[in-house]
């Protein structure tokens, strides 16, 4: 009984662990985004509220919460109040199942620092993560409005050409690891990370994640100056707050993924192993900022070349050759 | 014991949605209760002791096929229809709802005439993804291969029909 109460009350340490760390992240992201994209652009960014402006995100959360919530008319009201939660809670389910550390002793039990260890791990990822796009869509949808469905509909497209590619880019992790658990990938990456063992899959992988956390030069949906702000034109206060809450939580996630399926998760020599996880995201995070400062937008028609005629022969192509070699090392 | 009421409850969850999915007028709605309905299916498969293909279910019906099915849907700006559809003369108008009634008759009787302590239940195991692998590529390799060929055959024949279609718009351009 008293067993159960400890394992109890650490799942639940873990979960809010997780939880406070990953909102928090995303939070100052906004913020470190803001800086960084002022300063590649020569300006100063936010620096106000606070030293160095580091109070801007709870200024930014308290002009959010007091805004009126608007629901356009003829809108779809229940589908328009609910899309923004689908964004921001598919991006932080697929955390349950990202191991951020070795397995460590608490209380005299042995505690594994992932929510839940699936066998099915990466499938689980692929699964939430490709009802990420219903938010989007519904919210662009349920909008009535002219440019937030043009943002939805790219949105599904995007997603349509993307998600093949991503997940078949994860087939020759699994065969290096042998296993769809993350923490096993992880473990398999004790001694060379998988970027530097199979480079072209870490490629394609890092282009779908930039894809499908739909930012620049992915970021047709929402596309400001074409679309207005594509499928969250109508949105105003919080709702637009957890669509875009969500959009950086779901940077966090994905430079997790990104860690632990090609950068070897938490190893890494002199440093404790959850510092190199939480560098290995944060450098991840910074590039795709970088990317954000650095890149233009592609076209629609560049897009889908770049989905269905480029990225996804070259998985297929990528898994016959990984196979292969490791046929042939037995 | 809480297994048992959330197999139930998810149970109904998967008719109910499935119902309004075929009543909505709004096919948008249809579709999301289609995801509701697929959702609560994988539940049941996850209950069950198969999580793989719990996720296959989410992955490639509610992840792939109904996000496809919503894109045509928005493409084509599908409007909800009204009511004054053409109705089949006299006794024809009913010959669907008793055709169904029938059936839920004829299932239910069936239902109540098995007894569930006679037959033997599936072994509960849970299918780890190695094992439900080396099943499906050892036992099923043949049924595997054929349903293969089958899509391979289906993608070929989709390529076709696009390919003759942009020829023919490259020739009429040409003439």
């Amino acid at each position: 009984m008293n067993e159960m109460l400890v394992t109890l009350a650490l799942i639940l340490g873990k979960l809010l662990f997780i939880f406070g760390v990953v909102l928090f992240m995303a939070a100052y992201l906004v913020l470190a985004e803001r800086k960084i994209l002022g300063r590649m652009q020569l300006r100063y960014g936010p620096n106000r509220v606070g030293p160095f402006g580091l109070m801007q995100p709870l200024a930014d959360v308290i002009k959010l919460l007091t805004k009126e919530d608007f629901v356009p008319a003829r809108a779809d009201k229940w589908l328009f109040l609910i899309a923004p939660g689908i964004t921001a809670v598919t991006a932080l389910l697929v955390f349950a199942v990202i191991p951020f550390g070795p397995t460590q002793e608490i209380f005299g039990q042995q505690v594994p620092l992932v929510v839940v260890d699936l066998n099915i791990g990466v499938l689980y990822f692929l699964g939430v993560s490709s009802m990420a796009v219903y938010g989007v869509v519904l919210g662009g949808w349920a909008s009535n409005s002219k440019y937030s469905l043009l943002g939805g509909v790219r949105g599904l497209s995007q997603m349509v050409s993307y998600e093949l590619s991503l997940g078949l880019s994860l087939v020759p992790v699994i065969m290096m690891a042998r296993s769809f658990s993350l923490t096993d990938i992880v473990m398999a990456q004790q001694s060379l990370p998988f970027m530097l063992l199979n480079p072209v899959a870490f490629g394609v992988f890092f282009i779908c994640v930039l894809a499908e956390s739909n930012r620049i030069p992915f970021d047709l949906p929402e596309a400001e100056n074409e679309l207005v702000g594509g499928f969250h034109t109508e949105y105003s206060g919080m709702r637009f707050g957890l669509f875009f809450v969500g959009e950086y939580i779901n940077m966090v996630v994905l430079g997790s993924l990104v860690t632990v399926f090609f950068l070897g998760g938490w190893h890494g020599p002199w440093l404790p192993p959850m510092l190199w996880f939480l560098l290995k995201v944060l450098a991840v995070c910074a590039m795709f900022i970088w990317i954000r400062a650095s890149m233009p937008r592609l076209r629609y028609d560049q897009l889908m070349n770049l989905g269905w005629k480029v990225l996804l022969p070259l998985t297929l192509v990528n898994i016959l050759v990984t196979g292969a070699v490791l046929l042939g090392l037995g | 014991m809480i297994a048992t009421t959330m197999f139930y409850l998810l149970g109904a969850v998967a008719l109910g949605a499935t119902g309004l999915a075929i009543i909505q007028r709004n096919p948008v709605y249809a579709v999301i209760y289609l995801v509701k309905s697929i959702f609560a299916l994988a539940l049941i498969f996850y209950l069950l002791g198969a999580p793989l293909l719990a996720a296959l279910q989410v992955i490639v019906y509610a992840g792939a096929i109904m996000v496809l099915f919503l894109f045509v849907i928005m493409m084509l700006e599908v409007t909800p229809t009204n009511a004054s559809t053409r109705s089949a003369p006299g006794w024809m108008q009913w010959a669907p709802v008793l055709f169904l009634t029938l059936t839920l008759v004829v299932l239910t009787l069936v239902l109540i005439g098995l007894d569930p302590a006679t037959s033997e239940g599936i072994p509960r195991w849970h299918a780890t993804p190695r094992d439900f692998g080396y099943t499906l590529f050892k036992e099923y390799a043949l049924a595997v291969k054929i349903i293969s060929f089958q899509l391979s055959f289906a993608a070929v024949g989709a390529f076709h029909v696009g390919m003759t279609e942009r020829r023919r718009a490259r020739l009429e351009d040409a003439s």
